[in-house]
């Protein structure tokens, strides 16, 4: 048993050598973390958080003063001009200049002062459509509440009707605290993935996996010495992704540490089986590059985090059982911002469990039967 | 071998004309294109990928708030609180379920089944009788922006129908004063679905994929299985050894982006309101573009993990997170943006997003197809430049 | 060219490398000076590290010339590379093939890029295809080829074209003596033909015989040139043949010979007999070296390249005396272990490799073909064959890294591709190509292995020093073993197969492409592990190695040829039993009764 583990550790420090060694792969495995990390935190945002637009404001009235002052004091709507007529709507939105121009018609004061339903025009540049809906829904609601506030300051009768909003697990509604989770996951997947794909078509390109076959090591040791070195790196970059979530961009946890990681080591294992398979299939570092690079990209896709998976056609949500992201980001998200324990996403755990079980196996008996 | 047979040695008398310049040319491409069809793993990401993709962001991937599942709770059954959710029901973008218990609310929020809760206490009648209604509104908030979008239309729909039911029951104009209602138009996309604004993005996805990512490999290729040492000592120019590298990457680009074309437009539906010749023009560009910087990469670190790792981050990052492909370069603070300005493919991204969707915009076609091939002939230059015949 | 025939002169060369990791510059080459005749074949010789690679890279024009000048065919190769590349051909060490492109295709793109008209085309394919016998595999995929064939198709994409220069860089490594002969005709008439310049760089002062000019290289600089005669009086009159009276093999004689090293510089068997060469002080009928003859019949004989090479190293090695004298810690390594000799004979008839009816097919290829021989304890076995004949096969099922289709195989008494992990334990494998791993330190790629194998603690230690003593690798502990030079590469890859004190040594191809100095070094090791009760299972291309060998099989097409005794085989091959060995003969003279003999079947059948 000792000569077992000593074994397995040997194999285990070879690795982590051979993969840290080099400066520039120690660079490769440590700088996209950070740079990525930070970029998801700015950039990867679909919260509206500046909406330029332009006013056509054919009434003049006091109302549509009134109102347009009650949309600037949002913070988000930002008036960039101000149009004299219709047809300079289509330059102002074709350049990009406006996402949005409101217009008010001629009898637009006249008309609500005459007791009628008066429409506001809101025209959209839809070319960014989640802009476009988000602006679309801000407006609507504080045009509803101006209703209300304006009728009531006027004399005229306000339902007196409040309402409470509320938020759970993300009070400001921030996208960034529903990603940068998700990437605790995500960011070390592509790479742990590559790692563990290239290490065995390394090994054969170079030939030293054969030389690796003729000591007594047996192939399931191998296959755990492979295993463990991708499975630690993956692991220090999630607690770097961590770290950033927590400590730079200030995103609370709400569960605890060892649900998080028991969950990301059951995830970093079904992705090094993955990462193994695919490189006891392919026949150079190119293919195992590839084809794990061909894997990733619908699996990132295809896992929750750029769009919700309930949002997915049946036959693609069936497919996302065999994505061990998907369960992963959902594992994590609940942990991190639901603050759940193990026990409660137990079910995220078992496709996970399946996928290394089938396999870890498989990859190592590919090591000795697939012949080169 | 006859004695007469060869006299002389046999050097090419011809090696500086054209025609030999378009014999050795030819004799690489046809090389690299054989190397490409006999590659499966190359093919795959070449074609295959972009087949699937297209795929998952043509019906898998959606943003859209559309029936989005919504928990009301009825903890007063009379007719003015019924009254008050009735305009959840009206709204294309929200469908209520009707629940009568909190918890049964709360345990479905839990399970992701609803997006959000809407809480009529039981004493809402009486309250808003005496002046102080309110109505609850909870939003799962771990999905932000979609959340925020549901949040923002439940609030505006429960008011206005307490405007609207407040007329009803007086009569209106009773007061004297009517009220707003918001008449949106969406323009390019009118029924804004986010397919329209993600297809054309996954076109400069995927043009960069075949350009920078499986080009950034050729050449560090080359020099990691050491196939250059015995090449670079014959006639051939630096400049056939790029261009044979482009020509077939070319060609897979322009197939990558047909493909994506006829799938956007017959099977999604997408429009291309503006010209196809100058959409055409303008990926083209890019694709010289994407390969420079593909090239560059390769004959800069000469090692195909590291060019592969590198590509990935200056060149397929970029065109996800920063292009404004799948968020919104004018929500990000200044710094990002202008990083982001700063990578060809944003540019690239809002000239086909316009040609697609919006039409001929002039000054924007001039502005950026000129960025573009300031990019094309630097990053091409530079890549010429860096690929030398040395082994030092 | 230049008013004095020289194609290629060079003055004042130096050049030097930046060490990226240590940031140490090192210097390849120092104060180079060359006047290469136009229309000759030149060749440059030396152990690894000695330059030869650099100097052909910047003749080509691949590394930039920072101090000095190079002029190749009147062209300055540091103003105007591009136009010595469309002169010369040059095939460098490792010839990158395009490994998915088939052998026809690769040798059509350098036609192409070269401008062979499809004319000379014609003729020039039917005769690359006669030397490299790569016509029957015109389709295949030159990934597919074995390391030898791919070699011969390297060169052949060389020779497509007839250049003014042509740049040879160890060309002949890993191909087999047939081929080796052909590839030199085709040099030879090219020369003659077409008064081409032709500079080879090898290993094999055999081929460096043939040329005109010899520039003997040791780390960077030209220690000496002259014509190969001019050289090898370097050893005139101390060259001389001892006939051993005895049964007992050569190699006995010639490790006496080696370990009297105050005397003799040099000892080799050579068909049979043991040539040897003594320094300047000692006479050929000195006392104490009768003793160590032992009776053998000397007598002198005409000095050849080599013996000159020797004499030269040696002298340098001696001039430089702080270094580390290789030869000599392998001369004190074989005198302890020849003493121990603690193997009884009992244990000498234990059969240790047993293969039966061996059969290994892919898809309808069969690589190996009915092959059954046995290997007694203490044994150094050799397989040999050309390439391509199975002789990696042979090796890769033996160590259980390839499964048999069928047929019956036993090592140490199992079948390592079923037995269980231990029984590996008591082979040691050193495979063709280097494959430990480069970017780890010597020291680590021994701790790695060293475990591998269930050493630790103590024992690992003890093992490290002990191997690491054995084959000189002090100082370079820390050294990335992908950094070493090859000769090392290959001391470190034996250190790392003997590790574990195997009772079985599987060796395939360890010398080629090392220099004589190296491979004498390796074969006292390798001599001496035997005595100790090691078996030695090892494949070579050097014909004059299989006389260190107890047995050989030769290898063709699949097929076993001949087994037995070098003596056994020479016999085989049809020669008197008394005629002096030549076992380059006897290999092609097998090689080629075979091939007719398939022939004639070949024929019967289809007239049949």
């Amino acid at each position: 048993m000792f000569a077992l583990l000593h074994r397995i550790f040997i194999l285990c420090r070879k690795e982590l050598l051979a993969i840290l060694k080099d400066p520039s792969s120690r660079i490769v495995l440590i700088m996209p973390v950070f740079i990525q990390s930070f970029l998801f935190g700015y950039a990867a945002t679909y919260d509206l958080t500046n909406a330029p637009y332009a006013v056509l404001d054919q009434s003049r009235s006091a109302v549509s003063t009134e109102l347009i002052s009650k949309l600037e004091s949002s913070g988000v709507f930002h008036r960039v001009a101000n149009l004299t007529s219709e047809h300079e709507i289509a330059e102002a939105i074709d350049s990009g200049e406006a996402l949005l121009v409101l217009q008010f018609g001629p009898s637009f004061a006249e008309d609500l002062y005459a007791g009628k339903e008066v429409d506001l025009q809101v025209i959209l540049d839809a070319r960014n459509s989640n802009s476009a809906g988000s602006a679309a829904a801000y407006i609507n609601a504080i045009v509803a509440s101006f209703n209300q506030q304006w009728r009531q300051s006027h004399g005229g009768g306000a339902p007196a009707l409040s309402i409470e909003a509320r938020s759970w697990y993300n009070p400001n509604l921030e996208t960034r605290w529903y990603f940068m989770p998700s990437m605790i996951a995500s960011l070390a997947f592509l790479q742990t993935l590559m790692l563990t794909a290239l290490s065995v078509a390394r090994e054969r390109e170079q030939g030293t996996f054969d030389q690796l076959l003729v000591t007594p090591m047996s192939p399931a040791e191998i296959m755990i010495g492979k295993a463990v070195p991708p499975i630690m790196i993956g692991l220090v970059q999630s607690t770097i992704v961590m770290m950033v979530t927590l400590h730079w961009f200030h995103v609370p946890m709400a569960g605890s540490f060892i649900s998080l990681y028991l969950g990301l080591i059951f995830f970093m294992i079904s992705c090094v089986g993955v990462g193994l398979a695919i490189s006891a299939l392919s026949a150079n570092m190119q293919q195992a590059m590839f084809y794990a690079f061909m894997l990733s990209m619908p699996l990132m896709l295809l896992s929750g985090l750029a769009t919700p998976v309930r949002n997915m056609p049946m036959p693609i949500q069936i497919l996302t059982y065999a994505n061990p992201l998907r369960f992963a980001i959902d594992l994590i998200q609940r942990v991190y911002l639901e603050g759940v324990s193990l026990m409660t996403v137990w079910h995220d755990l078992v496709p996970l469990f399946v996928i290394a079980a089938l396999t870890l196996p498989w990859a190592a008996w590919l090591f000795r039967h697939r012949l080169v | 071998m006859p004695e007469a047979s060869v006299a002389a040695p046999q050097l090419d008398p011809h090696r500086h004309s054209v025609r030999a310049f378009a014999r050795r040319l030819f004799a690489l491409t046809r090389k690299e294109v054989r190397q490409l069809l006999r590659d499966k793993s190359n093919l795959s990401i070449g074609l295959l990928l972009p087949v699937i993709l297209m795929l998952i962001f043509g019906y898998g991937l959606s943003l859209d708030v559309k029936n989005a599942p919504i928990a009301v709770v009825m903890d007063d059954s009379s007719p003015t609180a019924m009254e008050a959710v009735v305009g959840l029901q009206l709204s294309p973008f929200l469908s209520p379920i009707m629940l009568t218990s909190m918890r049964e609310a709360e345990a479905k929020m839990l399970a992701r089944e609803v997006d959000g809760i809407v809480r009529v206490p039981s004493n809402y009648s009486s309250e808003l009788a005496a002046g102080h209604g309110s109505i609850q509104v909870i939003v799962h908030g771990a999905e932000a922006s979609r959340a925020s979008i549901i949040l923002n239309y439940v609030t505006a729909t429960l008011a206005q129908q307490g405007v609207r039911s407040l007329d009803r029951v007086g009569g209106i104009g009773k007061g004297g004063l009517g009220y707003i209602d918001v008449e949106s138009r969406l323009w390019f996309n009118e029924s804004n679905t986010s397919t329209w604004y993600l297809v054309p993005g996954l076109i400069v996805l995927i043009i960069t994929l075949v350009g920078a990512f499986l080009t950034a490999l050729v050449m560090a290729r080359e020099w990691e299985r050491g196939t250059f040492e015995a090449l670079f000592v014959s006639p051939v120019k630096p400049v056939e050894i790029l261009l044979a590298k482009i020509i077939p990457y070319f060609c897979v680009g322009i197939i990558g982006l047909a493909m994506c074309l006829v799938t956007a437009r017959f099977l999604f539906g997408v429009p291309i309101m503006g010209s196809l010749l100058i959409l055409l023009f303008a990926s083209v560009l890019y694709l010289l573009v994407a390969l420079g910087i593909g090239l560059l990469i390769s004959s800069v670190t000469k090692n195909q993990f590291m060019a592969s790792q590198v590509s990935l981050l200056v060149s397929l990052l970029p065109v996800l997170m920063l292009s404004g492909f799948m968020f919104d370069l004018r929500n990000v603070p200044l710094p990002i943006s202008i990083i982001g300005h700063l990578f060809p493919a944003t540019h690239f991204m809002s000239l086909i997003k316009t040609l697609m969707l919006a039409g001929n915009v002039w000054p924007q076609i001039i502005v950026q197809c000129s960025i573009l091939i300031a990019y094309a002939v630097f990053f091409i230059s530079a890549a010429r430049f860096v690929t030398r015949k040395r082994l030092d | 060219m230049n008013a004095a025939g020289s194609a290629v002169q060079v003055q004042g060369l130096h050049k030097q490398f930046l060490d990226k990791e240590s940031g140490r510059t090192i210097v390849a080459l120092r104060d180079i000076n060359l006047a290469i005749p136009a229309g000759t074949i030149s060749a440059f010789v030396g152990p690894d590290g000695a330059g030869k690679t650099t100097l052909l890279r910047l003749l080509a024009g691949l590394l930039r010339v920072e101090t000095g000048s190079i002029e190749v065919l009147g062209v300055d190769a540091k103003r105007d590379p591009q136009q010595i590349q469309d002169r010369i051909s040059y095939m460098p060490q490792r010839f990158g093939l395009y490994e998915d492109l088939s052998v026809q295709e690769n040798l059509d793109l350098y036609a192409d890029l070269h401008g062979v008209g499809a004319q000379a085309r014609v003729e020039r394919y039917a005769r690359l295809m006669e030397m490299t016998g790569l016509a029957k595999f015109t389709e295949r995929p030159a990934g597919k080829l074995s390391g030898g064939m791919k070699q011969k198709l390297g060169l052949a994409c060389t020779l497509v074209r007839s250049p003014e220069l042509l740049l040879l860089d160890e060309p002949t490594v890993g191909v087999d003596p047939l081929s080796r002969v052909e590839l030199w005709e085709i040099v030879e008439q090219l020369r003659h033909d077409e008064h081409l310049t032709v500079i080879i760089s090898t290993a094999y002062l055999d081929e460096a015989e043939r040329c005109a000019q010899v520039y003997v290289m040791h780390e960077g600089e030209v220690l000496a040139h002259g014509t190969p005669q001019a050289l090898s009086d370097h050893a005139r009159g101390r060259c001389f043949m001892a006939r051993s009276p005895s049964k007992q093999p050569s190699r006995l004689l010639q490790s006496r010979l080696l370990d009297a090293d105050d005397m003799v510089i040099d000892a080799v068997p050579q068909g049979g007999d043991v040539r040897f060469i003594l320094n300047e002080q000692t006479q050929s009928d000195a006392l104490c070296l009768r003793k160590i003859l032992d009776g053998a019949r000397v007598e002198e004989v005409s000095p050849r390249l080599e013996d000159g090479f020797m004499v030269l190293m040696r002298a340098k090695l001696h001039h430089d005396k702080g270094e580390t004298d290789a030869s000599l810690a392998a001369v004190s390594l074989s005198k302890s272990v020849t003493g121990a000799d603690a193997c009884g004979g009992a244990a000498r008839d234990e059969v240790m490799i047993e293969v039966r009816d061996l059969v290994r097919k892919f898809g309808d290829f069969i690589a190996v073909n009915s092959t059954s021989f046995a290997v007694r304890r203490g044994e150094i076995f050799g397989l040999l064959g050309p390439n391509g004949a199975g002789k990696t096969t042979t090796f890769r099922m033996l160590c259980g890294l390839l499964p048999a289709t069928s047929g019956f195989l036993q090592v140490a008494g199992v079948n390592l591709r079923t037995a269980r992990a231990n029984a590996r334990r008591r082979i040691g494998y050193v495979s063709q190509k280097f494959s430990l791993y480069g970017n780890l330190s010597v020291k680590e790629n021994l701790e790695f292995f060293g475990g591998a194998y269930g050493l630790r603690g103590q024992r690992l230690r003890q093992r490290i020093a002990t191997v690491t003593e054995q084959f000189e690798l002090h100082g370079l502990e820390r050294t990335p073993s992908g950094h070493l030079p090859g000769g090392f590469k290959q001391r470190l890859a034996m250190a790392v197969g003997l590790l574990h004190e195997p009772d079985i040594l599987f060796l395939d191809e360890p010398t080629s492409g090392t220099d004589p100095l190296a491979r004498r070094e390796f074969w006292r090791r390798i001599t001496a592990l035997a005595n100790a009760g090691v078996t030695v299972i090892i494949t070579t291309h050097f014909l004059d190695e299989a006389e260190y060998c107890d047995r050989i099989v030769i290898q063709d097409a699949g097929e076993l040829k001949a087994l037995g005794t070098p003596r056994e085989v020479w016999v085989q091959a049809g020669h008197s039993a008394t005629s002096p060995l030549n076992m380059e003969k006897a290999f092609i003279d097998i090689v080629n009764q075979a091939r007719q003999s398939a022939q004639r079947n070949d024929k019967e059948v289809a007239s049949a």
